[in-house]
C-alpha cells in the first residue's frame, strides 16, 4: 500500500473520518442507543432506513471508482499512461461494478421494499423480523469485506461477474474477496427475499386482495420472487469457483473436462433477473409517484400487474443474450434475441399508463415527479438501445463495447437511480416526518440528469466507433475528446451527488419549517399515508380494513375519521442482538478464508454455528406494547392534528 | 371475520357505512410454513444448479474413470434404504407428536439420526474409497461435479443431524409446545426434501452413470 500514494491518501482520510465518527458517538454517548434502538432494532421501518444509510454511503464509494475510471480514460492517450497502473485500474472497474449492484442498488431497493410493503399493506412489521435484521447485517458484512479489500490486499480484476481469470489461474486474493462478500450479502438478500415474500402472501390487511394491492407492494412481491428463484444460482456458481479455487476441482477450468462456458452460463441465469430485480420495485415508485402527483387512480392498473408478471417471468429465459458471441449458433441466438425483444412489450405498456396517467391528470411537478418524468425519456432510450442490442449480429458488432456500457448506465441509471431518487424524496417524509427541501433537490436533479447524458452519450459513439469496455489506455488519440466530455459528465454527476447529500442536511437544518403533521403530505392514495410520520413503532393502531385499489384515497373520500377510543395491547416482536452478532462472525469468517487463515475459520465456523444454535433456545422474542401507550401516543397525534388544522 | 366487531370508521360519513378498521388484531395465519417451503425451494434450485453442472460435466471423463468404472451400486442401493428409512421413522415420529407423545417422538426422532448417521458413514466410506483409487474430485470435471452434487447432499443431511440433536433437547427441555411442534414440522420436510433430492441422485448419478 505504502508505494501506492492513491491507498494511502484514502486510507488516511477513511482513518480520519471513521475517527472522527466514533469519536463524535462517543462524545454524544450515542453509543448506547444506536447499539438497543438501531442495530439490535427488529423494527422493519429502522432496517428500512439502514438500508438506505448503508446504500448511500457505498453509492460514494462507488462514485469514486466511477471518477477515477473517468480520469484515467480521459487522460491516457498515446504516450501518456494515466495516473493509475493497469492491476489498480482493472480492480477500479470491478469494484465499481460490484458495489454499484450489490451495496447500493440492492441495499437501497431493499430498504425501500422493508420499510414501505407492511405499511402499504397495513402490517406491523414483517414476518420474520429477527431474519429482517440479520439479512441486514449480512449485506453489510459483505459490504464491510469489499472496503477491506481496500486496504488489506487487494480486490478482483476480473470484471463485475468475474468472467475472466477463473478457477485457480488467479492467484491473488481479490477474487476469494469478491465471492465471500458476495456469498455473505447473498445469504441477507435470499432471506430478505423470502420474508418480504411470506409478508406479502400471508399478512395483507383484510380486504386487500391480490388485485387490491398498490403496486409497488406488487413490483416487491414479483421481485422477491426474483431474487429466491435466482440468488441460489449465484451462490451455487460461487460455490463452484470456490472449488476450483480452494480445492482444485476442474469444473471452470481449461483441462481435466472443465468448461468455462459453463460459469458464463449459470452466473448470467442469475445475473439477467438481477436486473430486473432492481428495475421492477423502481417501476412500481414510479406508479405510486404518478398517481399520487396526477391526482388520479393509476391507468390500467390491471395491466400494469400482468406486465410485471409477465416481466418477471420472461426475465428468466433471456440470460444467453450477454454472450451471442459464445458459439451456440443461430437457433438458439435467435430464440434468445426474441424473447429479450419481447420484454420490450410489457415495459412500454408500462410506460403508456404511466402517460396515459397524466393525461389530464393535474400534475404538480414535486421532485418525485420530475424524476419519473426524466425517467420515461431516458429509459425509453435505453430501452431502444437495448433491443438493438438484443439483435444478435448487431450484438456481434457491439458486443463488450462501450455502446454496451452506455446502454445498462442508461437503463440502470435512467431507471434504478432516478427511481430511487423519486423514492427517497416521495417517502422521505413519510420516513422522518419533515419534505426534503425542493432547492437543492432540484440542483441535485438538473446536474444528475444532464450530468448523465453528458456523461453516457459520448460512451454510444465511442461504442459504435468500436472502442471496448475496461480499457485504461488508448492508441488513437481522436477518441480523447469523447472521453474528456465523458469525464465532464462525471464531473456533473459527482456535483448532483454533492447536491444530494446538502439536500439532506439542509432539510434537517430546516426541517420545522419542511415539517409535515398530517402524515399525508402529498395527498397519498396509499395506507402507507394513513399513519403518522414517522409512524409509531406498530404502524397502525387498528388493523385497517381495505375496500379498493387506492385504500387510503377510498377512505378520505368515504369522510374517514381517525378512531380515537378503544385502543389495545399490540403484540411486537422484541429487539436482538444475534443477527449482530451471527453476521460479525461471519465477516470474519469470510476474511478468514480469504486469507486461508485455517485455524481462524475453524474457530468462526464453530463460533457461527454455535451462535445460531444459542440463538433458537431463545424462546422469548416477543412483547405486548400496553394499550395505555398505544393510547397516549395515538391521543399526542390527536392534539398535534388538532393545533394544525 | 364473524367473531370481530367492527370499529364504526366514520359517523358522520353519509356516503356508505365502510368499516374502515378491525376494533381487534387478526391473527394472520403463520408464515413459517410458507416461508420454509420458499427456502426449501431455493435450496432446491441450489440442487438444480448442480444436477445441471452434473449435466454438463458428466460425461467429461479427462481419459479417467467413469461411473461405470467407479460405482459401487448395491452399497449405494443400502445408502439408499438407509435414507429412505429415515424418512419413514421421521414420519413416525411426527405421527407420535400429533399424540403429545414426548418420549414416543424423541425416540422415533432417535432411530432417524441414527439411520442418517449410517447414511453419512456409507457416503463417507464411498469417498475415501474413491480418492484413495485416485479417482478425487481434482481428477475430471466428472468428478468435481460428480463430489460437489453428492457432498452437498451430505452436507444437507449433516446440517439436519445437528438440527435434529437441537430440536431434541429443546423438546426433551420444554414438551411439545407449539414452538417446538412448528420447528419439527419445518425440520421433516426439510428431512423429505432431502430424500427427495437423494432419489434425484441415486437415478441421475448412479443409475444412468453406470448405463
Amino acid at each position: 500500500m505504502m508505494h501506492e500514494p492513491i491507498l494511502l491518501w484514502t486510507f488516511i482520510a477513511v482513518t480520519l473520518g471513521g475517527l472522527a465518527v466514533l469519536g463524535l458517538l462517543t462524545r454524544y454517548r450515542l453509543w448506547g442507543p444506536l447499539w438497543r434502538d438501531w442495530f439490535c432494532s427488529i423494527d422493519h421501518k429502522k432496517i428500512g432506513i439502514m438500508y438506505m444509510v448503508l446504500g448511500i454511503v457505498m453509492l460514494l464509494r462507488g462514485f469514486a471508482d466511477a471518477v477515477m475510471m473517468r480520469l484515467q480514460q480521459s487522460m491516457a492517450f498515446g504516450d501518456s499512461m494515466g495516473y493509475l497502473p493497469p492491476h489498480h485500474y482493472d480492480q477500479i472497474f470491478t469494484a465499481h461494478g460490484v458495489i454499484m449492484i450489490f451495496f447500493v442498488a440492492m441495499p437501497m431497493v431493499t430498504g425501500l421494499m422493508n420499510y414501505l410493503v407492511p405499511l402499504q399493506i397495513g402490517a406491523r412489521d414483517v414476518a420474520f423480523p429477527f431474519l429482517n435484521n440479520f439479512s441486514f447485517w449480512m449485506t453489510t458484512a459483505g459490504g464491510v469485506l469489499v472496503m477491506v479489500s481496500l486496504f488489506l490486499g487487494e480486490f478482483s480484476t476480473s470484471g463485475w461477474l468475474a468472467l475472466s481469470n477463473l478457477g485457480a489461474q488467479d492467484p491473488g486474493v481479490g477474487l476469494d474477496y469478491y465471492i465471500w462478500s458476495l456469498q455473505i450479502a447473498g445469504v441477507g438478500t435470499t432471506l430478505s427475499g423470502i420474508n418480504l415474500i411470506v409478508t406479502i402472501v400471508k399478512m395483507r390487511a383484510p380486504g386487500m386482495s391480490l388485485m387490491k394491492m398498490p403496486v409497488f407492494t406488487w413490483t416487491s412481491l414479483c421481485t422477491n420472487a426474483l431474487i429466491v428463484a435466482s440468488f441460489p444460482v449465484l451462490t451455487a456458481a460461487l460455490v463452484l469457483m470456490t472449488l476450483d479455487r480452494y480445492v482444485g476441482t476442474n469444473f471452470f477450468t481449461n483441462d481435466l473436462g472443465g468448461n468455462a462456458m459453463l460459469y458464463v452460463n449459470l452466473i448470467w441465469i442469475w445475473g439477467h433477473p438481477e436486473v430486473y430485480i432492481l428495475i421492477l420495485p423502481c417501476f412500481g415508485i414510479f406508479s405510486e409517484v404518478v398517481a399520487t402527483y396526477c391526482g388520479k387512480r393509476l391507468f390500467g392498473y390491471t395491466s400494469m400487474v400482468y406486465a410485471t408478471v409477465v416481466i418477471t417471468i420472461l426475465s428468466y429465459i433471456v440470460w444467453l443474450h450477454h454472450f451471442f458471441t459464445m458459439g451456440s449458433g443461430a437457433s438458439v441466438n435467435a430464440f434468445f434475441g426474441i424473447t429479450t425483444m419481447i420484454i420490450s412489450i410489457p415495459t412500454g405498456a408500462k410506460i403508456f399508463n404511466w402517460l396515459f396517467t397524466m393525461y389530464k391528470g393535474r400534475i404538480r411537478f414535486e421532485l418525485p415527479m420530475m424524476w419519473t418524468v426524466a425517467f420515461m425519456v431516458t429509459f425509453a432510450i435505453g430501452g431502444m438501445t437495448g433491443v438493438l442490442l438484443a439483435v444478435p449480429p448487431a450484438d456481434f458488432v457491439l458486443h463488450n463495447s462501450l455502446f454496451l456500457i452506455a446502454h445498462f448506465h442508461n437503463v440502470i441509471i435512467g431507471g434504478v437511480l432516478f427511481g430511487l431518487f423519486a423514492g427517497m424524496n416521495y417517502w422521505f417524509p413519510k420516513a422522518f416526518g419533515f419534505k426534503l427541501d425542493r432547492t437543492w433537490g432540484l440542483r441535485s436533479f438538473w446536474l444528475w440528469v444532464v450530468g448523465f447524458y453528458v456523461a453516457f452519450m459520448p460512451l454510444y459513439v465511442l461504442g459504435l466507433m468500436g472502442v471496448t469496455r475496461r480499457a485504461n489506455h488508448f492508441e488513437d488519440t481522436s477518441l480523447q475528446i469523447w472521453f474528456q466530455v465523458a469525464a465532464f459528465g462525471a464531473f456533473l454527476i459527482a456535483l448532483g451527488i454533492a447536491c444530494f447529500l446538502i439536500q439532506i442536511g439542509v432539510s434537517i437544518l430546516k426541517r420545522e419549517q419542511l415539517r409535515d403533521h398530517t402524515g399525508d403530505p402529498w395527498q397519498g392514495r396509499t395506507l402507507e399515508w394513513a399513519t403518522s410520520s414517522p409512524p409509531p413503532d406498530y404502524n397502525f393502531a387498528f388493523t385497517p380494513v381495505v375496500h379498493e385499489i387506492d385504500a387510503w384515497w377510498d377512505m378520505k373520500k368515504h369522510g374517514y375519521r381517525r378512531p380515537l377510543t378503544g385502543f389495545q395491547a399490540i403484540h411486537m416482536p422484541a429487539n436482538t442482538a444475534a443477527g449482530v452478532v451471527i453476521s460479525a462472525i461471519s465477516l470474519v469468517l469470510g476474511f478468514a478464508l480469504i486469507w486461508h487463515m485455517w485455524l481462524l475459520a475453524a474457530v468462526c465456523f464453530a463460533g457461527l454455528l454455535l451462535s445460531a444454535i444459542v440463538h433458537t433456545f431463545n424462546y422469548q422474542r416477543d412483547f405486548h406494547i400496553p394499550a395505555e401507550e398505544v393510547a397516549a401516543t395515538e391521543n399526542a397525534r390527536t392534539q398535534l392534528l388538532a393545533s394544525h388544522v | 371475520m364473524s367473531d370481530l366487531t367492527l370499529h364504526a370508521g366514520a359517523p358522520g360519513a353519509a356516503l356508505t357505512a365502510r368499516e374502515y378498521h378491525l376494533a381487534h388484531d387478526p391473527h394472520p395465519e403463520n408464515g413459517t410454513s410458507l416461508g420454509f417451503w420458499l427456502y426449501l425451494m431455493s435450496d432446491c434450485l441450489i440442487f438444480a444448479a448442480l444436477f445441471a453442472t452434473y449435466g454438463v460435466l458428466g460425461r467429461s471423463y479427462a481419459a479417467g474413470p467413469s461411473g461405470a468404472d467407479l460405482f459401487d451400486l448395491k452399497l449405494v442401493a443400502i445408502n439408499t434404504a438407509f435414507l429412505l428409512l429415515s424418512s419413514i421413522t421421521f414420519g413416525f415420529a411426527m405421527l407420535r407428536k400429533q399424540l403429545n407423545d414426548v418420549k414416543g417422538t424423541l425416540l422415533w426422532l432417535a432411530v432417524t439420526g441414527l439411520f442418517g448417521l449410517c447414511f453419512l458413514a456409507l457416503e463417507l466410506y464411498e469417498f475415501h474409497h474413491l480418492i484413495e483409487q485416485g479417482a478425487g474430485p481434482q481428477r475430471s470435471a466428472f468428478l468435481s461435479a460428480f463430489f460437489t452434487l453428492v457432498g452437498t447432499h451430505g452436507l444437507h443431511v449433516t446440517f439436519g443431524l445437528v438440527w435434529l440433536v437441537v430440536l431434541m433437547i429443546q423438546i426433551g427441555q420444554r414438551g411439545l409446545i407449539h414452538e417446538n411442534q412448528r420447528r419439527l414440522m419445518c425440520l421433516s420436510m426439510f428431512w423429505h426434501f432431502l430424500d427427495v433430492v437423494w432419489i434425484g441422485v441415486f437415478t441421475f448419478v448412479y443409475l444412468m452413470g453406470v448405463l
